[in-house]
């Protein structure tokens, strides 16, 4: 880390950021909060209910089924793309032609729109047309996502382990990368076992990487909508209905806008709750040392 | 067995994992209606391009790849001019606020979209951008700007202090230090910024759809269209499927030299 | 404990090297006795690191053997050479205490706990490292975290030699000298072979007994301190020993000694007889500018020379000249008057080198090499 300058002038420099993303980010937080705090029927017809909204909304069962759908769904998605994200990149040649066109094909999946994702695993796992439907049913399970809430979940679960591991393995990969080979070097004269040189050398270095990763994840997978929305629906019944999707259904479907600012503002604290008392975590873990 | 043969074996099981669906969308994109209705084929028995025939002669289809790079292209210009200066601030100084300034950035990713996509509209309509390229542009530069920033800052820490100290005594003013010199020693990840600021703005559906309604229509929204009174045309799904992933592949085989360094050095 | 023997060793990077400049070592003998302290010495990119790196078994040859105590070890991988290398760059465990990082290769060996206890705290003890045997590695200095580096070889017992690859490139110049002696402390107790790459010919002959002089992915010469700089046996050592180096002065073969321009250097009648068969056209006339005697006045057989400058370092002073269009270094003692314009010079017989091919031609046969044959 760098010696920095203590200088407020840098504030010009970070102006333009500030602008822009205040611009796209302030006035519709703002609105929010004032639908937040209101009934409206029509577009001048609008009373103040404060908080009204806020204490039917954490009684709303349906919404309380689909944060704990949420929470389970990303919990489930962080614990399989975290350690499969880090085996890949452990396993990512450094060296050599291989290491550039490896890291392409990994990359793939990141680059595809989220409702061709969504689509791609529709075609995938259809138990009619798809491949991965077929050959499941094929060897005696039976599956079928469009019916059984189980298999839609796993089938949704899949797919984002599809969809997002390569992320956390190319984090992975990058942090790897930047590990001199004196480490690796001095490890083997060291005798270090492959786990130990794992756990005190590859693991203390992915760290960094690693907090960046979780906490993308974390807020991409909890807000999950386009892919599950193409490829289920929400369904079968609500198995994959998560917050973004429920939420989406009372703004629009019944236009409760209210509640749902009200629910959304929630849900949303809740997202920067967790990341930060996340970032603040590894941060004090960080000064302890 | 060999602990390398084994790396490699794993690495491929991987790949496998990661082309099957893919394998099977471009193959369906070149199979007709009937034979994907008719049962199970590996490879398609009457090779066709309908699909992709369809695409290409029909002008609301191609715009909406047309629509998509716009947007894409100017939201890449936009994210470096503004995240270039401010990474640069994060790397050299300490100013007030910069450490809360930096998880605000990050804060906007996490508002769930499904509400605030509303007012989103609102607002790009009472200033008249509803349905322009650049309206989606400014709205994915929320997701971009701060990963921008962060990869930005990581490849600018790497360049040392005394580099910058060496121009200004040499005379140099900071506009014109910063573009002949700095830059081009971070070139690297300029060129890894725009390849994230491209996944990012590429694959975003929701915004793109709800800023726009003919004329910057993203080809995502127009995929939609395929689900019609008959059910869904599966073989033009998936040819249009095939096609929005082409520009990713392409862009990634265009930077994969500085991708690769940006990883060599750990800055990504 | 080991002595380390290198037979016909020649290493190339490339797969299939076609000439003599695809090796980054040249084939080589050589041998490093058991409890030696020696320096590995040369200009960046001339084999040392690579050469480190086979003993150690980092690297595998392309070509010759690696004996340690007479026994192959080509394909004994480097964690059971039993041997300790540091690294330019300190490697510590980060996440770990000073003492896990010193105990670690005790135990990746198994050792009982109560053994790499004493044995860490016997070895931070030497190293002046006791205090903070409790910290995390991460945020000690540079030169704490090297000897950290230093000793996790130290503590291993059974290591035959500890190999040290520019280990002070990132210390502290004031620190640089307090480790130096540390480590020259610790071969005297341990009375391990250490074998010590560097750069800096200050560093090489504070360290070590031996200093072998690397070139061109060659061992050019192999020698104490002082042989390398009385009598240097290649043209290169020479040049890079001593400061300045030696001036090296290109001349032909002619009756009497050798001749460059219109100067004729003569040479003693043994001299001339060894010459005499060599065909060559590259010989140096090579003589230390210590050694160039200065008259102070006109004297026969003394040459004249041009004095273009001279540059005043304390103790001593270095004055360049121009001996018929040849520039030449001579450094004389303070006390000395130095010279204006004119100079005259003569070159003791002693200590007035030739070089054929680069390579000294010797009077005093037979070389101190041949004894080192294998």
């Amino acid at each position: 880390m760098q010696r920095k300058v203590r200088d407020n002038k840098a504030w010009f420099l970070v102006l333009p950021v500030f602008i822009l993303v205040a611009f796209s980010a302030i006035v519709p937080i703002m609105t929010v909060v004032n639908y937040s705090v209101q009934d409206i029927f029509d577009q001048n017809t609008a009373y103040f209910v404060g908080a009204e909204w806020y204490r039917e909304m954490l009684r709303n069962p349906a919404l309380l089924d689909s944060l704990g759908r949420q929470f389970f769904f990303s919990f489930s998605v962080l614990a399989i793309e975290v350690p499969l994200g880090i085996l890949i990149a452990l396993v990512m040649p450094t060296k050599g032609r291989m290491a550039a066109v490896s890291l392409i094909l990994v990359a793939i999946p990141l680059l595809i729109p989220w409702n061709v994702v969504g689509t791609i695993w529709q075609i995938f796992s259809r138990a009619d047309i798809g491949l991965f439907g077929y050959a499941v049913n094929a060897v005696g399970i039976d599956y079928n996502y469009t019916s059984d809430p189980t298999a839609a979940w796993l089938t949704v679960l899949l797919m984002d382990v599809w969809h997002w591991t390569p992320l956390i393995a190319l984090l992975c990969y990058s942090g790897l990368r930047a590990i001199p080979e004196a480490f690796y070097q001095a490890a083997r004269i060291d005798r270090a076992s492959k786990w130990a040189i794992f756990r005190h050398i590859q693991l203390p270095r992915l760290k960094s990487v690693l907090v960046i990763g979780v906490l993308l994840r974390f807020m991409d997978s909890f807000m999950i909508y386009t892919e599950p929305f193409v490829l289920t629906g929400g369904g079968p019944g609500n198995s994959t209905t998560f917050l973004s999707q429920a939420l989406t259904q009372m703004a629009i479907g019944q236009f409760d806008i209210g509640p749902a600012a009200a629910f959304s503002l929630i849900y949303y604290l809740i997202v920067l709750l967790v990341c930060y008392a996340f970032f603040t975590a590894i941060n004090q873990l960080d000064k302890a040392k | 067995m060999d602990y390398s043969l084994r790396k490699k074996l794993g690495l491929a099981l991987y790949i496998v994992f990661l082309f099957i669906p893919i394998y099977w969308l471009v193959i369906m994109s070149f199979k007709g209606t009937e034979e994907i209705l008719g049962g199970l084929t590996l490879w398609p028995q009457s090779f066709t391009f309908d699909n992709y025939h369809t695409i290409f002669t029909d002008s609301t289809w191609y715009m909406g790849y047309v629509n998509s790079m716009i947007y894409v292209s100017m939201n890449m210009a936009i994210t470096l001019v503004v995240a270039l200066p401010a990474a640069y601030a994060f790397s050299r100084y300490r100013f007030i606020g910069d450490s809360h300034l930096f998880f605000w950035l990050l804060s906007n990713r996490m508002a769930p979209p499904a509400v605030f996509l509303l007012p989103f509209f609102q607002l790009y309509s009472s200033v008249g951008l509803f349905d322009t390229h650049i309206a989606v542009a400014l709205a994915h530069c929320l997701f971009t700007v701060p990963l921008a920033v962060w990869i930005l800052e990581g490849f600018m820490s790497g360049v040392p202090r005394e580099v910058d100290e060496t121009a200004y005594i040499d005379g140099y003013s900071f506009p014109k230090f910063f573009l002949r010199i700095f830059l081009p020693m971070i070139r690297s990840g300029i060129g890894v910024t725009a390849f994230f600021c491209f996944m990012f703005s590429w694959v975003e559906l929701l915004f793109a759809r709800t800023l726009t309604s003919v004329d910057a229509k993203p080809i995502a929204a127009i995929m939609t269209r395929t689900v019609g009174a008959a059910g869904i045309d599966w073989g033009l799904l998936a040819a249009a499927g095939v096609l929005t992933i082409i520009p990713g592949i392409l862009v990634i085989w265009f930077v994969r030299n500085h991708v690769a360094k940006g990883f060599a050095l750990g800055r990504v | 404990m080991a002595e380390i023997r290198l037979k016909s060793l020649a290493h190339s990077y490339k797969s299939k090297p076609t000439s003599p400049n695809d090796y980054a070592i040249r084939e080589m003998n050589h041998v490093w006795h058991q409890g030696g302290a020696y320096a590995l010495l040369g200009p960046s990119g001339c084999g040392k690191s690579t050469l480190l790196n086979i003993i150690s078994g980092l690297l595998s040859p392309s070509n010759g053997e690696v004996l340690f105590d007479g026994k192959k070890v080509n394909d004994i991988p480097p964690e059971e050479r039993n041997i300790a290398q540091v690294f330019q760059f300190p490697v510590v465990y980060d996440s770990m205490t000073v003492f896990d990082n010193l105990a670690f290769p005790l135990r990746n060996m198994k050792m009982s706990e109560d053994k790499v206890h004493s044995r860490v705290i016997e070895i931070a003890a030497v190293l002046e490292l006791s205090d903070l045997l409790k910290n995390k590695a991460k945020n000690l200095t540079a030169d704490e975290k090297q000897k950290v580096s230093m000793g996790r070889g130290l503590v291993r017992s059974d290591v035959s030699a500890i190999l040290f690859d520019e280990p002070l490139t990132v210390i502290d110049p004031h620190l640089k000298w307090k480790l130096r002696r540390k480590l020259k402390q610790i071969h005297e107790q341990f009375n391990i072979t250490m074998v010590y790459v560097t750069h800096d010919q200050l560093e090489a002959s504070t360290f070590a007994d031996k200093i072998a002089v690397m070139y061109g992915g060659q061992i050019v010469q192999f020698g104490t301190p002082r042989e390398l700089f009385e009598k240097p046996n290649h043209a290169f050592v020479g040049y890079f020993i001593g400061s300045p180096g030696m001036n090296l002065i290109k001349a032909k073969k002619c009756k009497g000694g050798l001749m460059f321009n219109n100067t004729l250097v003569q040479l003693n009648p043994e001299m001339q007889v060894l010459l005499d068969p060599i065909t060559t056209s590259n010989i140096k006339i090579g003589i230390r500018p210590e050694f160039v005697h200065v008259w102070d006045d006109k004297a026969e057989g003394a040459f004249e020379c041009d004095v273009l400058h001279t540059e005043d370092l304390g103790t001593y002073k270095i004055i360049t000249m121009k001996l018929d269009g040849e520039v030449l270094k001579v450094r004389i003692h303070e006390d000395r008057i130095v010279p204006t314009k004119k100079a005259y010079i003569s070159f003791p017989e002693q200590w007035l080198k030739v070089y054929v091919d680069e390579y000294l031609v010797d009077i005093d046969e037979p070389e101190d090499e041949v004894k080192e044959t294998i």
